[in-house]
């Protein structure tokens, strides 16, 4: 399973969202409980895109209730960027209350949070926009197409505010994300979840780039 | 004035064990030793221990050969230094300022000061007497320089009838001096035996040589304590001698005496409310800001308990220590009531004053990078909270670290990688492979339970092991990066090579995921 593609979309959705400028210099935050840190390990910071690598601030939490406290203490910081969860599964403690209580936190403050939920089932969410994400295959690239190319996401956006559901195929090219719309919208049967990708106010549609 | 405490590691465990002289534990013949590469050695013995014949520097078995009813204590010279350290800061009651004369002696200036204690005799009596009453063993001299009270100090005869430790600056001054011997000039051992073996002795030995020649004979001798010329001239103050002085460092420090033992939660909060606006006034007063801070709670049955908080960046806001010290006071078994609370700041950094832009503060709320970390780190641990810095290495696991959130960025440069994943497992995970070739790329793997099939590649890249710090065993590691049927990305690694002569077939790592 792809774990890291619902962090990779989330990342290049909040670069894409926030345009960060070479002056904008906040940190940012990654929160992660200790089951996604489990399944999908742990950021790696030359992986990390440039401008991003030097002004990460990770969490550990060991209990997906800690995670959420980070995350709320993080949404509610005035010099953080953005803030990023990953949290594995259904936790109880990750009900529609402490959804709520991250949505209005993101209202408040004006700190976009994207939250990745790895191996989780559809449940009550308030976030504004709510993504299923999993890997596509990626395009060639033009000096080894033998190679794996950008990254890229089969991406559904199945409950949102504003916006009609719909399906895309995401690429990060470098700069900014590309959107297309796929031919065939039918997900192979027997592919595992791959989570939702929670996407709470703050940034710009996606669906109008 | 110049103090040598004579016997200061022995007079500290004897304040330790809390006995007098020659009493108790100290009655019976006792060593010192500290650790060696030729076994353990006697750093200091009691008098029932020199009179048993156990020498400082002497090896401990044969001091048990002499005395075989000697005991040893463990010494402890960090210890010693940190008495020391507190000695002189209590020794400046007799003058401005002092300095250490480590291992075990003191140099207090007391230029000016003799007229407050009645005359310099008598500034001598009240310096022996208290360090006395403090139960040290010490020899105390005046002199017109440094040089020359240590000098007395230690080698000053005690049986002189003018009190023999009262040197008066004058033409006659070397002239009083003459008869001490050469170590007297503080000098190092080495240039002590070669005096010896020169033939001179005393410090009248040397004023009949002409300067010329000592200079040229340690024409090459740098330091003071290596040079005999030098330490004559400041012994008789033709050149300056310059000392580092030792300056107390109060911490700041708030507590509150509470007129009825509190026990319960909210009161609690209240008093640990005034401490921290307390603390907040004083450290104001300082221009500082407390890193790390230290509540302590005495209890009616005598017990003390301890909070101790560490802060991301320097702070004096009441308000946020308050809501840290309220996370880890739930916890408290408070028993019959807490009569005493202190709130101290071991841990101070210079944090100027701002000021306060009211319009801006109500536009712009939330709380700052320095807070949220502090709240973090109080809940979830101080190891919880980290920030990754790059480290000079190719291997990748060891090419980021993770330090605190708001340490100042090192100075390692980021090296130039090819491709990297974006997450990386903190332990690489092995994975079956079915391939063609040995050597070659894997067809298949299964990871976690998955079959996994390779569409895409690109590799190997090679990475060494690093052969300065590990064993010549370590095999190479070959890395892939692949893209299987679903588009998955990973980062993969083949463990050695199948005819390097370090092991059998090579095996296979899953260790990062890529984006």
């Amino acid at each position: 399973m792809g774990e890291a593609s619902g962090a990779g979309l989330a990342l290049a959705l909040a670069r894409d969202a926030l345009a960060l400028g070479p002056d904008d210099q906040r940190a940012w935050l990654w929160v992660q409980d200790k089951a996604a840190l489990r399944l999908s390990g742990r950021p790696y910071r030359p992986g990390l895109p440039t401008p991003l690598r030097h002004r990460l601030i990770h969490v550990a939490a060991e209990k997906p209730e800690d995670a959420l406290f980070a995350l709320e203490e993080g949404l509610r910081c005035r010099d953080l960027a953005f803030v990023i969860g990953e949290i594995a599964g259904n936790p109880r403690a990750l009900d529609f209350t402490a959804s709520r209580r991250l949505s209005l936190a993101v209202e408040k403050h004006g700190v976009p949070l994207w939250l990745v939920r790895l191996d989780a089932r559809r449940d009550l969410g308030s976030a504004r926009m709510r993504w299923q994400v999993e890997a596509a295959p990626s395009p060639p690239p033009r000096w080894n197409p033998q190679a794996p190319g950008a990254a890229s996401w089969r991406a559904e956006l199945f409950r949102s505010h504003t916006f009609q559901p719909g399906q895309w195929t995401l690429r990060d090219d470098g700069l900014s994300l590309a959107a297309d719309q796929p031919a065939i919208i039918d997900p192979t049967p027997g592919t595992p979840d791959h989570g939702d990708l929670v996407h709470a106010p703050g940034g710009r549609s996606l669906a109008a780039s | 004035m110049a103090i040598w405490c004579m016997h200061l590691a022995v007079d500290r465990w004897r304040l330790l064990e809390g006995c007098a002289p020659g009493q108790g534990p100290d009655a019976a013949p006792l060593a010192l030793i500290a650790e060696t590469a030729h076994g353990p050695r006697i750093d200091a013995a009691n008098a029932a221990g020199l009179a048993a014949g156990a020498q400082p520097g002497m090896r401990l078995t044969d001091a048990r050969a002499l005395c075989p009813d000697l005991a040893v204590h463990p010494s402890d010279p960090a210890g010693d230094l940190a008495f020391l350290e507190k000695l002189a800061l209590w020794a400046q009651r007799w003058g401005p300022w002092s300095a250490l004369d480590p291992p075990d002696g003191l140099i207090v200036d007391a230029t000016g000061v003799a007229h407050l204690f009645g005359g310099e005799a008598a500034l001598l009596a009240d310096a022996r007497a208290r360090l006395a009453a403090r139960g040290l063993a010490a020899r105390v001299a005046l002199g017109p320089t440094a040089g020359a009270a240590w000098a007395l100090a230690h080698f000053g005869r005690a049986d002189d009838p003018k009190g023999g430790a009262i040197l008066e600056a004058g033409p006659d001054l070397f002239d009083h001096l003459s008869m001490l011997p050469v170590a007297a000039l503080r000098l190092d051992d080495d240039v002590l035996l070669l005096l010896r073996r020169l033939g001179l002795k005393r410090l009248g030995d040397l004023s009949g040589i002409a300067r010329e020649s000592l200079a040229r004979r340690f024409r090459n001798r740098r330091a003071p304590a290596a040079n005999p010329l030098v330490r004559l001239d400041q012994l008789l103050g033709l050149v300056p001698e310059p000392l580092l002085p030792v300056l107390g460092r109060p911490v700041p420090m708030v507590q509150r005496r509470l007129m009825e033992p509190i026990r319960h939660r909210p009161l609690l909060d209240r008093v640990v409310a005034d401490l921290a606006a307390d603390m907040a006034r004083q450290l104001e007063g300082l221009g500082q800001g407390a890193r790390r801070l230290e509540l302590a709670l005495w209890k009616v049955d005598g017990d003390v308990l301890l909070r101790r908080l560490e802060l991301a960046a320097p702070t004096r806001e009441a308000a946020h220590v308050c809501r840290l010290f309220a996370a880890r006071l739930d916890d408290l078994d408070v028993g019959f009531g807490i009569e005493l609370v202190r709130m101290a700041a071991p841990w101070t950094e210079p944090l100027a004053l701002a000021q306060a832009d009211l319009d801006a503060a109500a536009e712009r709320h939330g709380t700052s990078l320095a807070a949220c970390v502090d709240r973090l780190s109080v809940r979830l641990g101080p190891q919880a909270v980290r920030r990754p810095v790059p480290h000079a290495s190719h291997l990748p696991e060891r090419a980021q670290r993770w330090v605190p959130p708001l340490d100042p960025p090192g100075s390692q440069e980021e090296f130039a990688f090819h491709a990297r994943p974006l997450k990386m497992l903190d332990r690489p995970e092995q994975i079956g492979v079915i391939y063609a070739a040995p050597d070659g790329l894997p067809r298949m793997f299964r990871w976690r339970g998955n079959i996994h099939e390779v569409a895409r590649a690109e590799g190997p890249e090679r990475i060494a092991p690093e052969w300065w710090r590990e064993r010549s065993t370590t095999r190479l590691r070959d890395y892939y990066r692949i893209e299987d049927q679903a588009g998955r990305r990973y980062w993969i690694y083949r463990l050695g090579l199948p005819d390097d002569g370090r092991g059998g077939m090579p095996q296979w790592f899953l260790q990062g995921l890529c984006a």
